[in-house]
């Protein structure tokens, strides 16, 4: 039996193999941040051990941060504590930190791939569980618990049971107007949030061949969704080019060495999956969610599935439209929205920013909508302003906010209002993720746009067809 | 960190027949601002037991005071979404032992058995047998028990086996964690990463 990407970097960092018991995975690197990092500083503490390993480790401050004058304290007593809590705690432990204001500041697993931390055949692990964000370089990344955080603090080490392996292949080309948050939605759609749960996926086709780093990374960042554990795409000459030169990737010889190794990192041709599952490009259209977790999504020009259509429950379908106010049936089209927020993990890159702003462009912000825009770090702010998209936002009647999270999980004041509907780019459209009684439809960075300049659910390829003309 | 041993469990349980119940809404993200492990039970389901102004919405099951108890019950893939422990964490601290579904999302279902909550996948047709225990009398109660990996409804004599590999049952029968063994295996560990470079 051929290897597969995923064995070969798992096997690679196995330790040891505990009989009837879990593997003992070696991790490479390690991502901190503000909210699921103090309980395992303080676990450190009462066990009278340090960090193994402060030079794998690295820490910023993302979660519960504000978007708005970042240069003042922190409002919130208890955020403060938190962000405090990770700064001396770092400091302590000798692990960089990049908090608040700091230039390589911004979402965790934004800033991993900027700084060249996230590598291909690497594991990197973090108390997130959108840190499969990272395999979209060829690297097992996956998101952890606290006791498990701090378990790698203090030992640089996971016990894990090796999950099954399942192969996405996603063959064609996409259709006009469709993204990578597209085909991830999709594909959740097919799955369920359950479908993939016991597996490590991963990605191939010539979808994710053509796909920039960017969209990789939005892909790979939803596999949690469908309940994997976490998601891969094997590296390839993009994926190499996206490193070099990058801060924390390697060097002159050690970066010839390092090529030399993930130039093998690719399922090999008679590798076998537990599962394999095929889908066709041409299926997939811009797509929007409806219901309260992220497999209740279709294409946009669909509408809302009949109860007697979905698989599952049909009392808790029933009660995610009620939560929602949506009827069996309806059209989405035209729905009057409230909100809209772009940014996250999920699609808070530059590319996210260029997409958003090539349809508002020209465009007016629709006077019923909030916009929140914020980028998932400081270099994609910086990006923004150098390629002059914030002056298009700034035309268009936007502002932009600075990073962090925000309205992703809405820890900070970034709180979408009871009963109000927001077109969002983040990943969860769970009941009050987004603030108690709020109201999430999870889409593209086109659809948001077109959202945020039209005031209602609208399909972006009209907006975009008529700019075409 | 340290948790009570986990051997049998004898208890009444609470009923939730709610599908995909995520981790947001068994502890919200603005409950998560704790430096420290504390309070979370109050802030357990938070949003589905009690009202913005702080009463108590009355058709929430944990307010509903026939039923109680140690074991919680929940519906088809239970604990998916973030991977916030502080989910596990409430769920301990609220006073259960032991959640009981017919599937399980995977990083919740780890943070569990980290901290010495025991989760029990069931057959899709045994949990329908438990809620209509439950609803037929609230006071039913369950036995679980961990040596023979074995759940079973006490009026109906009804079980079912559930899995559990050897090394989390060991852990859970002595009150142990992963650190505790890591730690022992710091020369192995050492002698690893000496070799991989970073
Ligand atoms: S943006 Fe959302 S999903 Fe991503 S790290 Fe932040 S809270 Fe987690």
């Amino acid at each position: 039996m051929g290897n597969t990407l995923f064995d070969k970097v798992w096997d690679s960092h196995v330790v040891k193999k505990i009989e009837n018991g879990p593997d003992v995975l070696f991790i490479d690197r390690h991502l901190v941040h503000e909210v699921t990092s103090p309980v395992a500083f303080l676990g450190l503490k009462e066990r009278g051990i340090s960090v193994l390993y402060p030079e794998r480790t690295f820490a910023t401050a993302d979660h519960n941060t504000p978007t708005i004058d970042q240069h003042l304290p922190v409002k919130d007593p208890l955020s403060a504590n938190q962000l405090k809590a990770l700064e001396t705690n770092a400091a302590e432990h000798g692990i960089p930190y990049w908090g608040l204001g700091h230039e390589k500041n911004g979402i965790v697993h934004v800033i991993g791939p900027e700084a060249g931390i996230t590598l291909p055949g690497a594991t990197i692990v973090c108390g997130d569980s959108h840190t499969s964000t990272h395999g979209a370089f060829g690297a097992i990344a996956f998101g952890i618990g606290t006791s498990e955080v701090e378990m790698v603090l203090a030992t640089q080490c996971i016990m894990q049971p090796k999950p099954k392996s399942m192969r996405i292949n996603v063959n064609g080309k996409l259709s006009f107007g469709v993204t990578a948050k597209d085909v991830a939605l999709y594909i959740i759609s097919k799955l369920s949030t359950s479908g993939a749960t016991g597996y490590f996926v991963e990605y191939s086709g010539d979808v994710f061949r053509d796909m920039s780093m960017e969209g990789r990374m939005t892909v790979c960042n939803l596999s949690i969704e469908m309940g994997a554990r976490g998601g891969m795409i094997a590296p390839d000459e993009k994926t190499f080019s996206y490193i070099k030169g990058r801060e924390y990737a390697p060097k002159e010889a050690a970066w010839d060495t390092a090529m030399d190794y993930w130039k093998t990192l690719h399922s090999n041709e008679d590798a076998v999956f537990d599962k394999e599952i095929n889908f066709e490009a041409s299926e997939i259209e811009p797509m929007i969610t409806y219901g309260t977790n992220p497999g209740m999504g279709g294409g946009i020009s669909h509408g809302i599935p009949k109860a007697e259509n979905v698989d599952g429950g049909v009392s808790s379908y029933k009660k995610s439209l009620a939560y929602m106010d949506f009827n069996e049936g309806e059209s989405m089209i035209d729905k009057t929205i409230d909100f809209v927020f772009l940014g996250s993990c999920t699609n808070g890159r530059i590319e996210d920013f260029r997409a958003f702003a090539s349809i508002v462009k020209g465009r007016k912000k629709a006077p019923n909508v909030t916009a929140w825009l914020v980028p998932g770090s400081h270099r994609v702010e910086d990006a923004i302003k150098e390629e002059g998209i914030l002056d298009i936002l700034h035309e268009a009647g936007f502002e932009l906010r600075e990073p962090g999270c925000s309205a992703c999980l809405a820890m900070n004041d970034d709180k979408i209002p009871p009963g109000k509907y927001a077109v969002s780019t983040s990943n969860r459209n769970f009941e009050g993720r987004q603030g108690p009684g709020s109201r999430t439809l999870l889409a593209s960075p086109l659809v948001a746009a077109a959202a945020a300049v039209t005031g209602k659910v609208t399909d972006p390829r009209t907006l975009m067809q008529a700019d075409l003309v | 960190m340290a948790y009570d041993k986990f051997k049998i469990l004898e208890s009444t349980a609470v009923p939730l027949p709610i599908e995909n119940v995520d981790t947001d809404q068994i502890i919200p993200a603005r409950f998560l601002k704790a430096t420290e492990r504390k309070g979370f039970d109050d802030n357990l389901f938070r949003d589905w037991r009690y009202n913005t102004d702080g009463s108590p919405k009355a058709d929430f099951v944990l307010n509903n005071p026939k039923y109680s108890g140690k074991i919680l019950v929940g519906g088809k893939n239970f604990g998916s979404g973030s991977s916030r422990e502080h989910a596990a964490w409430a769920i301990y601290d609220y006073g259960f032992r032991c959640v009981v579904s017919s599937f399980f999302a995977d990083i919740f279902r780890n943070n569990c058995l980290n901290i010495g909550v025991l989760p029990v996948q069931v057959s899709p047709g045994f949990l329908d047998e438990m809620f209509e225990a439950m609803e037929a009398n609230p006071d039913s109660k369950f036995e679980v028990d961990l040596p023979d990996q074995k759940i079973s409804i006490v009026s109906s004599g009804l079980s079912e086996s559930f899995e559990i590999t050897e090394y989390k049952k060991e852990n859970l029968l002595n009150g142990f964690d992963d650190i505790d063994y890591l730690l022992n295996l710091e020369e192995e560990i050492k002698s690893f990463a000496s070799q991989t470079p970073l």
